[in-house]
């Protein structure tokens, strides 16, 4: 594998674990199985895209990408909070209905941003590589993200948000409103989701409607991967499992793409990320299976 | 003090299955009183204990806790003036959270939560304390998880967490009733001793006839989502279970056919 590759699979790896983070945030901590990402990572790019083209400023772009995900999230969230939807169905809704939302923020299937000011601009006076400093800036982007979901869940809402997910009869009787911490968790996941696809886009250079296929698989593959191969016994661990499962996910796939005698290619992407999900599912349970086998 | 007047909970109202489980039930409760409730199976014990804690929708009636109206008030709106502790000890404890954080939730019952740090160092010192009192080396556990702890030691820990913050009332859900008999002595003890020191309100729900007189200073019977009898001290002092089901007999002119009320 080339450094350039090597350094792409680094690049999309950060980004997508900015998307497992949100996933960690929805699936584990509410144990709300959300499927509105596969809306909020391209709704993320379209509006930062649409935004960036009409001269905005690209940080601002970014942060208005953030809100409008955070939006689409509250959406799911409430349907299945107030109007009683269930929560994998309400989440199918949103994604489906942000499809045409996202044709109509761009006007049209995809925005190219070649030669637009992105956040990525101002780096490129500095002598280096862009390859160098594109995963360079993600990564400074990421660790911020990360320490800041540290601090969130380990602060007393961020608390209540845990209690919610693991036990909800137990949160309402100390006083917590249910509804409100699923409406915000969902908004964070999807705020977060819809980052991810604006840098996405950014450092790709174009949205398209249909960049957000199958992101939710490989959020999850990222989240599961990472829980198979990190410790997860406190959320710092949990989160940056997160952050390692997107990164060797990426690499995963960039070697097997690039190994010639397994003779994969490029639209094999979404057989191969639906098989390794289901191995790192499988895997940890095979593995105790194994253990008592052994008497251990 | 708390005010119950004429409560009524119909399930499924309106359809076959129709089933009235409170019928206009009241109940004055005054500040300070230990409360023992029994009652046979589908006498509306937990649908009682439910409305009072807001998992349930009344259908009429009123409940008044500390002079305010909380009737149509949901569970989380309520918590600063209810404390629970329920009767199976996996439900009031958060399993995959630590000790420390599951004092620190209960910490917060029914106030502002912010985007502080959750264990502060001195909400943790305030922990052990409580911890110690139970006597479990519990103190030294802080960071496991509560998933790790035997039913009795979570059980202990729900009664701490609810009595950790002051309230108008607290609901004990036939607590001791999963628990074998040595550990569910132990929890009964302690409930004892939290309530007298802290001169609480609390209303216990039992299922043992016996237990409903030993503890407490008054023991009210539900029979068919009314109160069948409502008993006091001094005059409830030195009854025993055939007493009881004598009054029950008068009161309601019918035989118990409840096995389970007489035996345990």
């Amino acid at each position: 594998m080339s450094q350039i590759a090597f350094l792409g699979a680094i690049e999309t790896g950060l980004i997508f674990a900015l998307v497992a983070f949100g996933l960690y945030l929805s699936f584990r901590v509410l144990d709300f199985p959300d499927l509105t990402v596969d809306g909020s990572f391209p709704l993320g790019a379209a509006v930062s895209a649409t935004l960036i083209v009409s001269g905005f400023n690209p940080w601002l772009a970014t942060f208005a990408a953030i809100i409008a995900g955070g939006i689409a999230g509250m959406i799911t969230a409430w349907m299945n909070v107030r109007l009683q939807i269930l929560n994998l169905l309400a989440s199918i809704l949103t994604m489906i209905a942000l499809y045409s939302v996202n044709l109509r923020i761009m006007g049209k299937p995809n925005v190219a941003l070649l030669g637009e000011e992105t956040i990525l601009t101002p780096f490129e006076a500095f002598d280096i590589p862009y390859y160098f400093i594109t995963p360079l800036v993600f990564l400074v982007i990421v660790a911020v993200v990360l320490l800041a979901l540290v601090f969130f869940l380990k602060s007393e809402t961020g608390l209540a948000m845990r209690a919610t997910g693991a036990n909800p009869r137990m949160a309402r009787a100390q006083g917590i409103s249910t509804s409100i911490m699923i409406i915000l968790g969902m908004a964070i996941s999807n705020g977060l989701v819809a980052l991810a696809g604006a840098l996405f886009a950014q450092s790709q250079g174009a949205a398209d409607v249909t960049m957000g296929v199958g992101v939710i698989v490989v959020g999850l593959a990222s989240v599961i991967g990472g829980e198979a191969l990190v410790s997860t016994r406190t959320i710092f661990l949990a989160i940056l499992a997160c952050l390692v499962g997107a990164i060797l996910y990426r690499l995963a796939i960039a070697l097997a793409l690039n190994a010639d005698f397994i003779g994969l290619q490029a639209q094999d992407l979404n057989l191969v990320t639906a098989a390794l999900v289901a191995m790192a599912i499988v895997l940890p349970r095979f593995k105790s299976t194994l253990k008592l086998q052994r008497g251990q | 003090m708390i005010n119950i007047k004429n409560l009524r909970v119909t399930f499924g109202l309106g359809t076959p299955l129709e089933n009235k489980a409170l019928r206009d039930l009241s109940l004055t409760v005054p500040k300070g009183q230990f409360v023992t409730v029994i009652g046979s199976n589908g006498a509306g014990k937990s649908t009682f204990l439910n409305a009072l804690s807001g998992e349930i929708a009344v259908n009429s009636g009123e409940i008044v806790i500390a002079e305010q109206n909380v009737t149509h008030l949901p569970t989380h709106k309520r918590a600063a003036l209810v404390s629970r502790v329920f009767q199976d000890p996996l439900a009031g404890t958060c399993e995959n959270l630590t000790i420390e954080e599951n004092l620190a939730l209960a910490f917060k019952r029914g106030k502002r939560r912010g985007l502080s740090f959750a264990t502060k160092k001195e909400y943790v010192e305030v922990f052990k304390d409580r911890l110690q009192y139970l006597g479990l080396g519990l103190e030294h556990r802080l960071q496991d998880k509560m998933g790790l702890l035997s039913g009795g030691q979570r059980q202990a820990i729900s009664l701490l967490m609810a009595t950790l913050e002051p309230s108008e009332i607290l609901l004990l859900d036939e607590h001791t009733a999963a628990l074998d008999p040595k550990t569910a002595n132990f929890v009964l003890k302690l409930t004892e001793a939290i309530i007298e020191q802290n001169s609480l309100t609390a209303i216990m729900v039992t299922h043992s006839m016996r237990q409903a007189l030993d503890v407490g200073e008054r023991t009210v019977m539900l029979h068919e989502g009314r109160v069948a009898f409502d008993i006091s001290n001094p005059e409830r002092k030195g009854l025993d279970v055939p007493d009881l089901l004598a009054l029950f007999e008068q009161n309601r002119g019918e035989t118990l056919a409840d096995d389970g009320l007489l035996l345990s």
